[in-house]
């Protein structure tokens, strides 16, 4: 168990590593006269210099990189190179809502979607047509699209809820919950169908396996026996496809954030993406890198912890 | 999957002609696809049919609903919308259209390659694919804006590089799958080059998947590009659908017009292609579920024409009585299928009867339907099923499974749930049905382990199914279906899936138990064998039906029926493989 968890600790370690580094040496060698772009054309020729060569951008990529990798590997990311905000401050203030609503999207998003798959599995019929037919809407429809209809709809015409903005939890719970209840909604929609697929897929599958009529056979009721038994063994891939549905999340977020205008950092990135903005970008892609690397870690470990072979590979 | 090697020298254009035909037969996938055809057309014939040019602004026509002028009103630049749209598809489409080519041609060589090598490359491609796929794309295609720019075909170039893996998985998977099926074996035992296996066998399989997952990735590029465009990524000076949902957002309160019809076009796109994934998808798999269900029943379809047999008279001694039973399957949408017609059998307290018969002769069935638990579609049609005297319904059964009858089943690896101990296994059982607490349920369980043989009872119940044996997992289900101190055990193929040596130990096991706790047993078996070791009587039967019933050493010396003769002429081969034995019995039934 300690090996299995070490080796997914380094494998995550790679990818963490990885990403940043190919996307600054992408960004860095793409990103033009970024002195020029900052002060704009009617900045002098020396003052643009000057400034390209206080960010290190008179240096050889190679050169750029190396100095921005030992930085970065010693904790610190450097600043904006528009409001010279330190790039760590910029996305940890704003990691709290993207966190809640990525978050609380995925845990609504889960138990929705067991219950629907579980029951579709089940009771098959009518019910697993409705679910099915569901679901196809729901993977068919865009994210940000539904997000805006939501908008339309229930905040503009109806105005039911806030069309923009984010409370935190702290000020005020209600305000918090209510601000969130169209974002959560608009990412939820795609998630819920294609987990309540996948889901219903497994459980199905389960049901059929030999052990079941075995433990039935035993006395065990059948509704114990899906309970215990074969919820547990449908959980491993149910996990899995949750997992992949947290990453889409992140990035459902960035439309969702930019209609509800939630300053989280889907928001920063679409914000410094326009304005070529790099130690920013960068900065939220390594956060981004490292909820998905923690989340794939924590769904390995309890994938393992549910299926006992899969802890020795 | 079930490929034979027939369908795929089907010619491939037929067959994935057929693939169509049958999918537009339903009338959703016949709507999307028109959907789709239309939109499609739309987009080609945008310069022809758009009634303005989509970018001639004119300020008296800012926000002008809907009219005779503009059919969809105009947008925030006085711009038509309707022209707008029909152009938008164009960048829409088309920039979708680049990703998925993209991805295609990155992830379907780089799978197939992957798939039928394997080794270093499969590797590399692995790790690859499983490092791309764990980022949300639209970030990373975010944080590459710079590189990029505001082309569109650039940045979705680069999304069709993100994409790749889904097919590579996808191709991946279902090659190395057919990878070691026999015929491909056959074809480079033939001389085949490589190249022309993968194009005559390895394509046809992985075709139909491709197509599904094609669509899918469409809808999912659409909104992609739709989303850069929205968040004004993209180039703004041309028309696009996600430009103008950007135009709507940015007025939403001015002209939700604006943001109506775009998103109306964009959601019904989206929807078409899912819709079509998804029905060209159920139609392959009804393809390959009928398929494989006409291939298991076939020898069981049967017909009825002497359906009133005479049914025995009830025994008053029987502990297990059966008379008459029929068990039927339906698939939707289909008659149901009689797979057993009319079959009788009775075993008396502490006897030991076996049941005899070719694979899908119904034995199995009547095993199963006794305890209720008969797979999905198939139930009980009629007939009478006694136990003690009383009739046997699901309520009944229910309470007797456990208690008073038994199961020990074929497979011994595959009738252990992998996720839990083999002792918790056989602990909850004991303390549901049984009632005993913790420290009792764990004392009795190791018991009944040391009991059917196994040396170190404490090991085993500590191990999980996949540490152990086949042949120690067949005790392991010999100990769970003693727990309940059943009156009958109904064995299903106890040795089939063994060893022949561990066989004997198995039915050693078997006569051991029955001697000293004098419980009956009904043993289903193919094997002449395993039933002239254990059994007093003995049923044979053929095509849902008892042919013939006899004490064993009767039907032993004197078979009535030639089928028997046959079955009882394969004790003396040793130990027959099942499937050898069943291509036989097919072989010779049919001369």
């Amino acid at each position: 168990m300690f090996t299995f968890t070490l080796k997914k600790l380094g494998a995550g370690f790679v990818l963490l590593i990885a990403i940043p580094a190919i996307a600054f040496l992408l960004m860095g060698a793409s990103a033009g006269n970024v002195g020029r772009n900052i002060l704009g054309p009617a900045a002098s020729n020396e003052q643009v210099e000057r400034l390209n060569s206080e960010l290190g951008r008179d240096q050889p990529l190679l050169q750029q990189f190396l100095d921005w990798g030992g930085r970065a590997l010693t904790g610190d990311l450097g600043a904006s190179w528009y409001t010279n905000e330190p790039v760590a401050s910029a996305v940890v203030n704003r990691l709290p809502v993207t966190v809640s609503l990525v978050v609380t999207t995925t845990v609504l998003a889960a138990l929705i979607a067991t219950v629907a798959g579980v029951a579709a599995a089940v009771y098959r019929g009518w019910v697993d047509r409705t679910v099915q037919i569901l679901a196809i809407i729901g993977f068919a429809l865009p994210g940000f699209w539904v997000a805006l209809m939501l908008a339309l709809v229930f905040a503009v015409r109806l105005g039911w809820f806030p069309a923009t903005g984010y409370i935190a939890f702290t000020a005020s719970p209600a305000g918090w919950a209510q601000s969130l209840v169209l974002p959560v909604a608009a990412l939820a929609l795609g998630a819920v169908a294609s987990a309540a697929q996948q889901i219903r897929g497994a459980v199905i599958d389960t049901l059929r396996q030999d052990w079941v009529r075995t433990l039935r056979s035993r006395g065990l009721s059948a509704r114990r026996v899906l309970f215990v038994h074969v919820l547990r063994n449908a959980s491993v891939s149910g996990l899995t496809v949750i997992a992949l549905q947290f990453v889409g999340l992140l990035g459902g977020a960035v439309f969702v954030e930019r209609i509800y205008a939630l300053p989280g950092i889907g928001q920063v990135l679409s914000n410094s993406t326009a304005q070529g903005d790099i130690p920013i970008v960068l900065g939220v892609l390594i956060a981004t890198t490292a909820i998905v690397v923690l989340v794939n870690l924590f769904i390995d470990l309890a994938v393992a912890f549910l299926n006992p072979k899969a802890r020795q590979s | 999957m079930t490929t034979t090697p027939l369908a795929l020298e089907v010619d491939s254009t037929d067959q994935r002609r057929s693939l169509l035909k049958e999918t537009l037969r339903s009338p959703i996938a016949l709507g999307s696809a028109v959907v789709l055809v239309l939109i499609a057309l739309a987009a080609l014939l945008a310069p022809w049919i758009a009634p303005y040019d989509p970018s001639a602004s004119d300020l008296s026509d800012v926000f002008a609903p809907a009219s005779a002028e503009h059919l969809l009103g105009a947008d925030s630049a006085g711009r038509d919308i309707l022209s707008r749209l029909l152009h938008g598809a164009r960048i829409s489409l088309g920039g979708a259209l680049v990703a998925v080519a993209v991805a295609l041609l990155l992830g379907v060589p780089s799978g197939l390659v992957a798939g039928y090598y394997g080794g270093a490359f499969d590797v590399a491609v692995s790790w690859l694919s499983n490092l791309l796929i764990a980022l949300p794309g639209i970030v990373v295609l975010l944080a590459l804006q710079p590189m990029t720019g505001s082309s569109v075909w650039t940045s979705m170039v680069v999304f069709g590089i993100l994409l790749a893996p889904s097919f590579s998985i996808l191709v991946r998977s279902t090659v190395s799958n057919v990878r070691n099926e026999l015929y491909i074996d056959a074809a480079k035992v033939s001389g085949l080059s490589d190249l022309r296996i993968i194009r005559r066998h390895v394509l046809g399989v992985v075709r139909a998947p491709i197509i599904i997952q094609t669509a899918m990735i469409l809808a999912i590029a659409l909104f992609i590009q739709a989303g850069l465009d929205f968040l004004g990524f993209g180039d703004l000076a041309a028309p696009s659908w996600g430009g103008m949902l950007n135009d709507g957002f940015a007025n939403i309160f001015r002209g939700p017009h604006l943001l109506v019809w775009p998103g109306i076009v964009l959601g019904i796109t989206c929807a078409a292609l899912a819709l079509l994934a998804n029905s060209l998808r159920d139609v392959m798999e009804g393809a390959t579920s009928s398929g494989t269900a006409g291939r298991g029943r076939r020898a069981l379809v049967h017909p009825t024409e002497d359906a009133e047999d005479a049914l025995p008279a009830p025994s008053t001694t029987a502990l297990l009585e059966v008379r008459g039973l029929r068990v039927a399957y339906s698939t939707h949408g289909q008659e149901p299928k009689e797979v057993v017609h009319g079959a009788s059998l009775r075993v008396e307290p502490g006897e030991i009867v076996g049941v005899v018969g070719e694979s899908g002769s119904g034995k199995t069935q009547i095993a199963l339907s006794v305890m209720g638990l008969l797979p999905d579609g198939g139930r009980v049609t009629g007939g009478e099923l006694t136990f003690e005297g009383n009739p046997l319904d699901p309520r009944s059964t229910e309470k007797l499974l456990g208690r008073s009858i038994a199961y020990i089943p074929q497979e011994p690896l595959t009738n252990l749930d992998p996720a839990f101990t083999i002792g918790r296994q056989l602990v909850e059982p004991l303390r549901v049905v049984g009632g005993l607490n913790a420290a009792a349920a764990r004392k009795r369980a190791l018991e009944l382990l040391a009991r059917v043989g196994i040396p170190e009872p404490s090991r085993v119940f500590d191990a999980y199914p996949h540490q152990i044996s086949g042949g120690m997992a067949q005790r392991v289900l010999i100990a769970g279906a003693l727990s309940g101190d059943p009156e009958l055990i109904i064995a299903d193929e106890p040795t089939t899936a063994l060893d022949v040596t561990v066989q004997a130990d198995i039915l050693d096991v078997l006569r051991d138990l029955q001697r000293e706790q004098g419980m009956a047993i009904l043993l289903v078996t193919h094997n002449f064998g395993v039933i002239a070791d254990l059994c007093e009587r003995v049923y044979v039967m053929r095509d849902g039906r008892v042919v013939e019933s006899a004490p064993t050493r009767t039907l032993h010396d004197a078979p009535r029926e030639e089928y028997t003769r046959m079955l009882l002429s394969h004790i003396l081969e040793h130990g027959p493989s099942r499937t050898a034995l069943d291509a036989e019995v097919a072989e010779e039934v049919r001369a």
